[in-house]
Order: C-alpha cells, then sequence, then structure tokens
C-alpha cells in the first residue's frame, strides 16, 4: 500500500488559498470575488479532511461539514445582496461600488 | 509510484490548473466553470484520503448547489466580461510585500510540520475511525447542538435571502 504524505495536501490546500487570495485581490468582477472566498474555504476544508485522516480523528470531517453548510447559507445571502447591488447601481465592477469609500 | 500518488498528483494538478484558470478567465461563467473543476478534484482528493461522505457532500453540496446558484446569479445579472482598472497604489506598493510576508509564513509553519506524519491512502486503507458510521456518531452525539443551530442558520439564511431580492415595491 503506498502511502501520500500528509504534507503533500497541506501543500496543495496553501497553494490553493493563495491562488484564493489572489483572485479574491486581483478580480474586478463582485461575483467572481465571492467565487474566491468559496476557493479559499475549499482549500481550508481539503487541510482539514488530511489533519483528521493524520490524526485518525472524526472532528476535523464534521468541522468540514459545518464549513460547507455555512457556505450554503453565505452562498445564499451573498448572491441576494450582489443582486441587489445590481439592481441599485448596474454594475458589477466593485471599483464602481464605492459610495463608502473617502 | 502507484495508483494513489498518480491519483493525487493528477487532481492536485487539475485543481491548481482550475484555481488559476479562475484568476485568467475574463468572463464570470468560465471562472465559474473552472471553479467546478477545483471542487471536483478536491472530491477526488477526499476519497483518496478516505473521507467518503464529505467527498459525495463536496460535489452534492458544492459543485452541485452552490455552484448551480452562481451559474443562475450569472445568468440572471447577465454578467460578461469584467472591465479591468487600474490597482491603488496601496495595494501596489504595500500588497505584494505583504503577499510575500503572507507565503514566507506559510513556508515556515509548513516546514515545521512534522514530516514523518505519513498517512495511507485508498478507501481500503481507510480505518474504522474515519468511516462514514463514525462520523455520523460524532455528528449526532457531540456535535448535535451545533448541528440544530446549523438547521436556525440555514433558515435565517433563506428568510435573509429573500428579503433581499425581492423587489421593492
Amino acid at each position: 500500500m503506498s502511502v501520500v504524505p500528509v504534507s503533500y495536501y497541506l501543500v496543495l490546500s496553501a497553494i490553493l488559498f493563495g491562488l484564493g487570495v489572489v483572485a479574491f485581490v486581483f478580480k474586478r468582477n463582485i461575483i467572481t470575488i465571492f467565487m474566491a472566498i468559496e476557493l479559499m474555504l475549499n482549500a481550508v476544508n481539503l487541510a482539514f479532511v488530511a489533519f483528521a485522516r493524520a490524526h485518525g480523528q472524526l472532528d476535523g470531517l464534521v468541522f468540514v461539514f459545518f464549513v460547507i453548510v455555512v457556505a450554503a447559507a453565505e452562498a445564499a445571502v451573498g448572491l441576494a445582496i450582489i443582486i441587489t447591488i445590481m439592481h441599485n447601481r448596474q454594475t458589477l465592477n466593485v471599483e464602481r461600488i464605492n459610495l463608502l469609500k473617502f | 509510484m502507484s495508483v494513489p500518488v498518480i491519483m493525487f498528483f493528477a487532481c492536485a494538478a487539475l485543481a491548481v490548473l482550475g484555481a488559476v484558470l479562475l484568476i485568467l478567465a475574463r468572463e464570470p461563467i468560465h471562472s465559474a466553470l473552472a471553479l467546478v473543476l477545483v471542487m471536483m478534484s478536491l472530491a477526488v482528493l477526499y476519497v483518496l484520503l478516505g473521507a467518503e461522505f464529505v467527498a459525495a457532500v463536496q460535489i452534492i453540496v458544492y459543485a452541485g448547489a452552490i455552484m448551480v446558484l452562481f451559474v443562475f446569479v450569472i445568468m440572471l445579472l447577465n454578467a460578461g466580461v469584467e472591465e479591468r482598472t487600474d490597482f491603488s497604489k496601496f495595494a501596489k506598493y504595500a500588497g505584494l510585500p505583504f503577499a510575500f510576508f503572507l507565503l514566507l509564513l506559510m513556508a515556515h509553519w509548513l516546514w515545521r510540520a512534522p514530516a514523518g506524519a505519513v498517512i495511507a491512502s485508498g478507501p481500503g486503507a481507510a480505518t474504522q475511525a474515519i468511516s462514514t458510521r463514525g462520523l455520523s456518531t460524532q455528528l449526532f452525539r457531540e456535535y448535535l447542538f451545533p448541528f440544530e443551530a446549523t438547521s436556525i442558520l440555514i433558515l435565517i439564511a433563506i428568510l435573509g435571502a429573500l428579503v433581499l431580492a425581492r423587489k421593492n415595491e
């Protein structure tokens, strides 16, 4: 039986999280920025599962379950907010949603 | 190189490729499809880690429900090519060093992680401790209260989404 070290999964998780941060910072479309948040959540989930496997404990999997549930709720509310923004300002570009910017 | 190792590297490459495509794509719908690619590869990785239930939830809830919601909103709002605008000076001069610092910090922590921690791969290698049966026992005994709290959270989210998305009269 061959093995994959847990550190490989952690490195992959870190890479995905980093790419999520990059997408969050560089993208200008508010929907894509929201997707970047989902990408970061996925990266964290991978780290949780890898640690749960490495330590043989189930708490990590339960946390992943809760993260997915909260992400679903967050997606519902967030997309509703995006629809409201689109109705009010007719744009999805975050540079133009600057009412509270000083 | 055995099958689990090859599977790991193939899925890891697919996931990273999807993440890069998400960044490079100009159209939000392309970004959404790239994100589906990432989630599917992660589901395969969960199976490799022996967490079948999480893999199923990943596909059904993440790649299914949440991404359909995203695609639906993209279609509804008719989101096209995003405009490119200049970055702020703050992002240019403070963001880059900070990102580098973050990278160093992560590398440091990963370096310090126990390198000897090795895990068996493949569904057949799953121990009793990480099975779906054990997960359900844990979820409905020790984490029963948080589990019930999430149902209220979902209810609040539904109500919030309804209130936010309805037409102003």
